[in-house]
């Protein structure tokens, strides 16, 4: 059927016109409907041309944020490449991650509410640690058992395991308590980090911006043009970078190294890779357990960025990830780089020219049309090359 | 098949962010013996003469003497999960403490009745706020239960919404500490407040002035400061986005430039695009009407990001401990905040010493203390005196009884309801967050 249909010759009078009609369609209700959505070409229009860098500007934004998601949206993908299931914890174990590096952070910083960068740079260490371990051993005792049934059961025990992470993520809130030791007086007083309850949202200590005092954004671009209108501070330039280098290092691996080709062989075949020598389990859970680490490097780069965390941030995040991975083709690692790109670029572009109001909903709307007329996402192609 | 799996997932994507089990655990406070002597109360006379075989046990074996006090049950149904769980906590304190220092060991009418207060909890751990689903559950098994009298609730006002018309039906009480929604009980919105109502009678009162009051003080406070460019944000919910058009609207009438607004999704993760949006306009003054657990920290903090330095004002939604957790204490330095609370200085000598011995006995220091603790008080104040003067499992008595109360010394001055049941005391007080302390502050208004 699938395959009938992408041969034009063989349509029928009724299925072209549909296939014309229907775009017309809904483009035509998008914008008869998009003005109570905030979609007024005109104003718009007029918007830019009065203030055009105002679009620059929100590009950078745009691009920011979808680094962080492109981090994680990659964790969701690279699984799903290799054994086609969705892993509903891995939302959870980045927003335990945040929490790591939160925790971090606050011991070196010992109350002050500045650190400087190389502590923001240290965080990413336990943090991925402790969320590659945590995903790892999510593979082990959940998933693995489950791989052999059917394909709803795993998702099942996901969303249970997801459910679990968060309600642990409520409670580490209320640890809350930080060892302080206090030079001037004598033993060690505790210091309290994580506010007074536990759900509520958690605030980073800022990382000392490289040229000017805290809480004051540095624009870069002052420093050569002091009339510069445009801003790029130092945290959208780390975030975009380390994304950069994730997105790198992970094609270099999959590509060149041993454990990389292996996991390629088993997501083309799991059972001719293991005839071939390769210990499928241990290649899963590797796979698992990078995911895991790419999910703690977001979070740090999160909390450096956003400056705050909740038990509630995972299940928000993930849901821009998971969908940047499925708008792009999930199990497609360059689709999730680019479904990210197009999320976070629809998201600021929305915010500046729409209405914030709507912003959510037209994400959606466009993951729900991709899905209509590309299924297998932007660069997905059914069967072809995975991870 | 893989199509399937996707789309199957993103539903279950879909499901995992926006719904949550509900974890209400109520909790009664452990069951004192019932050989509680004879409680000293106020008078026993119904004001509405209830009917008493209504209310009486048909069982033959009714006889509270020999069998000790029946049980009368006061829920109250607040978040005690997410950034208000601090205020509910405060809040439940001091309704077991009022209901305990007008009662004897929670026995009223002279032996006849014991009060039981359940707590119960309108919110998930998912969510981290308030919930619409949970909210009716208590509101239904308030009314199942054929014991309870009365219902202390909501924080948010659109939880109230949700949790009125059920106990409407039965004509039971319904007293909040901290709704400021003005169509809950005035024409507002299309069909407000009468579609709250089906019964026809009015079973909602609450302790605090409505946000026509504090959107309008808002408006002319921003004037007062010598804004003359405005940024009004809400958080689109049912309590943020009504005083937030109750603000936009006055400040339009007074004279205030109002540049933009909208409403912010208080799940996103950040808010930088909307904060450099809101930097090219320019505003000297960002007012949001919403609440803490809406991402309000963040949303500040985008704002500081982009270089705004604008003023930022909200309603009482802000005004609390959390906020100061969820922006930070340095982001936080300045902010303004208003509450339709009494202020200190105006409180009677009773309500001072609440708030003395409410902060020594649950340890709080001065920054913790959230101002709808004593407003808590005053509605199991006002709930414990209608009790005491119906004296019977009359939930329509007890609720004319409420309604209709008059001059009654709480801590937060003499209380009493008009037609609609609001209190008739309108003081407003203006908050500033200094050091990472909400304090008290003169507010100068501008009309």
């Amino acid at each position: 059927m699938e395959k009938a249909l992408s041969k034009p010759s063989d349509l029928s009078f009724f299925q072209r016109f549909r296939r014309i009609f229907t775009p017309i369609a809904i483009v035509y209700l998008v914008l008869l409907f998009g003005q109570q959505a905030g979609l007024e070409p005109g104003r718009i229009i007029r918007e830019i041309i009065d203030n055009p860098v105002i679009i620059i500007q929100q590009v950078i934004t745009g691009l920011a944020n979808a680094a962080i998601i492109t981090i994680i949206a990659m964790g969701y993908t690279m699984v799903y490449g290799i054994v086609e299931n969705i892993n509903f914890a891995h939302s959870s174990v980045f927003m335990h991650g945040t929490f790591v590096a939160l925790l971090t952070m606050s011991i070196f910083a010992q109350g002050a509410t500045v650190v400087p960068l190389w502590v923001a740079l240290f965080a990413f260490i336990p943090a991925m640690l402790y969320c590659g371990l945590l995903n790892g051993l999510v593979e082990r005792y959940v998933y693995r058992s489950l791989r052999k049934s059917a394909r709803i059961v795993a998702l099942i025990a996901g969303l249970g395991t997801d459910f679990m992470l968060q309600n642990i993520g409520l409670k580490i809130g209320d640890l809350g308590l930080i060892p302080n030791i206090d030079r001037t007086a004598t033993g060690v007083k505790f210091l309290r980090i994580l506010g007074l309850q536990s759900a509520s949202p958690k605030s980073f200590p800022a990382v000392q911006e490289f040229f000017a005092g805290p809480g004051v954004p540095i624009n870069l671009l002052e420093l050569i043009d002091k009339n510069a209108t445009l801003r790029i501070t130092a945290a959208d330039v780390m975030v975009i970078a380390t994304a950069l280098i994730a997105v790198f290092t992970l094609n270099w691996f999959v590509r060149n190294t041993r454990s990389g080709k292996a996991m390629r062989a088993v997501a083309q075949n799991p059972a001719a890779a293991a005839m071939m020598g390769i210990d499928v389990d241990r290649i899963i859970n590797l796979t698992y357990i990078i995911g895991g680490a790419l999910a703690g490097a977001a979070a740090v780069m999160f909390g450096v960025y956003n400056g705050t965390t909740s038990s509630q941030i995972g299940s928000t995040t993930g849901l821009n990830s998971f969908t940047a991975a499925v708008l792009g083709g999930v199990g497609n690692l360059q689709g999730a780089a680019l479904g990210a790109i197009f999320i976070g670029l629809l998201s600021s572009i929305s915010d500046q020219f729409i209405s914030s109001r709507w912003t959510t909903a037209w994400v959606f709307l466009t993951l729900v049309l991709v899905m209509i007329f590309k299924p297998t996402g932007l660069l997905g192609s059914e069967g072809g090359e995975k991870a | 098949m893989n199509k399937n799996l996707i789309a199957l997932s993103a539903v279950a994507m879909l499901a995992a962010a926006c719904a949550a089990p509900p974890t209400a655990a109520p909790t009664a406070p452990p069951a004192a013996a019932p050989t509680a002597a004879p409680a000293a109360t106020k008078a026993p006379e119904p004001t509405k003469a209830p009917e008493p075989t209504k209310a009486a046990a048909p069982a033959p074996t009714a006889a509270p003497a020999a069998t000790g006090p029946e049980t009368i049950r006061v829920f109250s149904s607040l978040p005690l999960q997410g950034s208000s769980k601090s205020s509910s906590d405060q809040i439940n304190n001091a309704i077991t403490l009022a209901i305990a220092s007008n009662s004897k060991d929670g026995v009223i009418c002279d032996g006849k009745f014991k009060v039981d207060f359940v707590k119960l909890d309108d919110s998930t751990a998912a969510a981290g706020k308030w919930d619409a689903a949970t909210e009716q559950a208590n509101a239904t098994k308030a009314v199942a239960d054929k014991d309870a009298m009365a219902y202390i609730g909501t924080l948010n006002s659109g939880a109230a919404k949700v949790s009125i018309p059920i106990l409407n039906s039965v004509k039971m009480a319904m007293i909040s500490p901290a709704n400021t929604n003005v169509g809950l009980t005035k024409p507002f919105d299309a069909g407000e407040p009468d579609k709250y109502y089906p019964n026809g009678v009015r079973n909602y009162m609450r302790v605090v002035p409505s946000d026509d009051l504090q959107g309008a003080f808002n408006a002319q406070w921003s004037k007062g400061l010598g804004a003359k460019k405005v940024y009004v944000l809400d958080d689109t919910e049912l309590y943020g986005k009504g005083v937030a058009d109750v603000y936009e609207k006055v400040a339009k009438e007074i004279g205030l430039e109002v540049t933009g607004r909208t409403g912010i999704d208080g799940k996103a993760k950040d808010y930088k695009a909307l904060a450099t949006k809101i930097k090219g306009l320019n505003p000297d003054l960002i007012y949001y009407g919403g609440i803490t657990d809406n991402n309000a920290g963040q949303l500040l903090k985008d704002i500081r990001g982009a270089g705004i330095k604008a003023t930022f004002m909200g309603p009482d939604g802000i005004a609390g401990p959390a906020f100061r957790d969820a922006a930070g204490k340095d982001i936080a330095e300045g902010v303004l905040a208003t509450a339709g609370v009494v202020p200190k200085k105006l409180l009677p000598p009773e309500g001072q010493k609440f708030e003395d011995d409410f902060a020594k006995k649950y340890n709080l220091t001065p920054a913790d203390f959230e101002i709808y603790a004593k407003y808590g008080y005053a509605a199991a104040q006002v709930t414990m005196a209608a009790l005491g003067k119906v004296c019977a499992k009359d939930r329509d008595a007890v609720r004319a009884a409420m309604i209709g109360t008059k001059d009654l010394p709480t801590v937060v001055g003499k209380l009493s309801f008009d037609k609609n049941g609001d209190t008739t005391d309108t003081t407003m007080t203006a908050f500033i967050f200094k050091n990472g302390e909400l304090v008290e502050t003169e507010a100068k208004l501008a009309k």
